[in-house]
């Protein structure tokens, strides 16, 4: 007869519930609710502007089959993963900088310096690079100096992209910075004194090291780049349109708010892999130290 | 030795006590007083319910406007359906969309004879299509504004702009811009195709060849834009031609110098068209009349057309002459003058103006559709 005892089950402990449950409760009511309502409402109709609640796949099957659908898909993913690669790339060194070569005073003021653009509006930030970009912009004026331009910088993916890099480069710098500073700088001392090149302990120890971190950064700049109808809209004609601006597009004609919600399923499943995807190549080689 | 100034009291407790006490006995009567204030929710397009068209009649008919601001007739029309009956005293309207108000019974009606309909500069407006049911009114029709080639006059001629074909013109690639809603923007291009008065009315292979004349404009276009964008991309120049708008919005950038302006092109131009109705269940409806009996009066009319949002012409005889004598400078300039070649009046008797409608034979979904594939060409 075995005499092993079951593992004793843990009483309730209401200290640990009482930091658990904001969290619970907060998503639950403010991402899960509104989640499940949008799958629901995918599948509702639209009769004479009102939503009436039904069962159809009317929307799927309308939205799925659309050519401008996928165009648009394909445009966001595309834009969004051109944003994450330039943002991250051109936010690294800025990083590395701020993490291995200045004095924890620069650093923090730095840091503080990078949170500042975010006491603005984002749309107001958007709407101030007409004034830089336009053909009649100080960009423009400036290369007319040297005999160049005027080039159209507006209406364009180029805008998109600038505008996408106005939202997530101060956040992308500023995780990076995190990510790097946290690194064991004996493990990077290690590697100089085995003679390691600097670029080389930056490829083989500083950025296995942060990976996560890295990484992260990354995927906060894929997913706001995803969703953001400010920039495509304004910066970039909405020529194409991106996903989020037609989830305006389709609201606006005939108040179509269950077609939009396929677009925002989709847009959130897309996401949802990504995020996973992201995170598994994050950790994976971390767990298995 | 300095004299202490004796008329400079400090204030006793008796004195603090009477003025707290006036105070809290009085302050029923302010509340009472703040409360007589009639609140008026109005629906409209932005810029009806700013201070430079209503600040003046509330302060002299004690109502304050709450406005609520839509984009779009469809827009109008799903805020009205998820409303409550009576939510909206006031509703402003493209006249395209009275009809389907009408029709759902979100409309009060209302009597002809307290508005001015035998002073109207127009035949077409006392009977405006949609606005009569059996006889009965149910819209009162504010003012209209025209839509055409709207230019920037270094770009293109004044000649070039007289037909749309302007768009087309290879140096203006990737300089064309679209207010992004389909309806005038199709509407602009049917009347480009020749359907005259049967623009909205396509059958299959009108809407075919629409849709082919359309898409061949595509490389030409440099954005799609809402009101901020389509003004902004106008007077910076990175747009040098725009479809789908007129006056409304080039007339208040030429007011501020911008060099640009817009024409009614030989093919025809659209007319959008804003009335007012009561919102059924209203319970401000007397207020409500003798609001829109306002805007219907001279000085009303006045400030509908220097709206600062965007500009309207005036619809009533006694408007025009009102803002010609009191600003001649807009009259003018918006051609609201007899005998002016681009008088908005003259264009309709002209047969150069078509009332903007809804699709006949298509659904809205389908130009929509279609206008979605087209961005994205």
């Amino acid at each position: 007869m075995s005499s092993t005892k079951a593992p004793a089950r843990k009483g309730f402990n209401g200290y640990a519930a009482t930091w658990r449950f904001p969290i619970i409760i907060w998503q639950a009511l403010f991402f899960l609710g509104p989640l499940i309502f949008m799958v629901a409402m995918s599948f509702f109709l639209v009769k004479n502007y009102r939503m009436e609640e039904a069962f159809e796949f009317k929307n799927w099957q309308k939205m799925l089959t659309r050519g401008y659908f996928w165009d648009s898909y394909f445009l966001t993913l595309a834009l969004a993963t051109v944003s994450t690669i330039v943002t991250s790339v051109l936010a690294f060194p800025a990083a590395f900088a701020l993490a291995f070569k200045v004095s924890p005073t620069v650093r923090r003021w730095a840091l503080f310096l990078l949170i500042i653009p975010f006491f603005t509006s984002y749309l107001v930030r958007v709407f101030s690079w007409y004034v830089i970009l336009a053909e009649s912009g100080v960009v423009n004026a400036l290369l007319a100096h040297i005999g160049l331009g005027p080039y159209t910088m507006l209406n364009t993916k180029f805008g998109t992209i600038v505008g996408y890099m106005t939202l997530t480069l101060p956040l992308v710098v500023v995780l990076q910075t995190f990510a790097l500073a946290n690194i064991d700088r004996n493990l990077v001392q290690a590697a100089h004194n085995l003679g390691c090149t600097p670029w080389r302990a930056v490829y083989r120890v500083i950025m296995p090291l942060a990976k996560t971190g890295l990484v992260v950064a990354a995927l906060f700049c894929f997913i706001l780049s995803f969703g953001d109808f400010v920039s495509p809209y304004y910066l970039g004609g909405s020529k194409p349109p991106t996903l989020p601006i037609l989830i305006i597009d389709t609201t606006k004609s005939g108040q179509q708010w269950p077609r939009a919600a396929v677009v925002a399923v989709v847009m959130m499943v897309t996401l949802i892999s990504i995020a996973f995807a992201a995170l598994a190549l994050a950790y994976r080689k971390r767990a298995s130290r | 030795m300095q004299k202490k100034d004796t008329n400079v009291e400090s204030p006793g407790r008796r004195k603090i006590l009477k003025a707290g006490g006036a105070t809290i006995l009085g302050a029923p009567f302010i509340s009472r007083a703040w409360a007589n204030v009639t609140e008026i929710n109005m629906l409209a397009w932005y810029g009806h319910g700013e201070p430079d068209v209503v600040a003046e009649y509330e302060a002299a008919n004690n109502v304050k406007f709450k406005p609520k601001y839509y984009a779009g007739g469809d827009n109008m029309l799903a805020l009205i359906a998820q409303s409550p009956p009576g939510t909206y005293d006031l509703i402003l309207s493209d006249a395209e969309f009275v009809q389907q108000l009408n029709a759902a019974g979100y409309i009060e009606e209302m009597n002809a004879a307290d508005y001015p309909f035998d002073d109207m500069l127009h035949d077409d407006f006392t009977k405006f299509p949609g606005h009569w049911k059996d006889g009965k009114l149910f819209s009162m029709m504010l003012r209209g504004g025209h839509l055409g080639v709207s230019y920037n006059k270094n770009a293109v001629t004044a000649e070039e702009a007289m037909s749309y074909k302007c768009f087309w013109k290879p140096e203006l690639e990737g300089k064309v811009g679209h207010f992004d809603w389909h309806l005038p923007n199709l509407g602009m291009m049917s009347l480009y195709e020749g359907n005259g008065t049967s623009l909205w009315d396509l059958d299959d292979s009108k809407w075919a060849a629409l849709q082919k004349t359309t898409t061949s404009l595509r490389p030409q276009v440099g954005g799609f834009f809402d009101y901020g964008g389509t003004f902004n991309s106008l007077k910076n120049g990175e747009m040098l031609a725009m479809c789908g708008i007129g006056d409304w919005i080039t007339g208040v950038l030429e007011k501020d110098g911008a060099p640009v302006a817009s024409v009614i092109p030989k093919e025809g131009g659209i007319q959008f068209t804003e009335s007012y109705s009561i919102g059924k269940g209203s319970e401000k409806a007397a207020e409500v009349k003798k609001f829109i009996q306002y805007m219907m009066s001279p000085d009303g009319q006045v400030k509908s057309a220097q709206m600062a949002a965007y500009p309207g012409f005036c619809i009533t005889k006694a408007g025009r002459a009102r803002l010609i004598e009191v600003d001649g400078k807009e009259a003018e300039r918006s051609h609201q003058m007899d005998g002016m070649p681009n008088d908005p009046i003259a264009l309709i008797n002209e047969g150069r103006i078509h009332y903007r409608d809804i699709p006949q034979q298509q659904s809205l979904e389908d130009w929509n559709d279609y206008w979605s594939e087209y961005k994205n060409a």
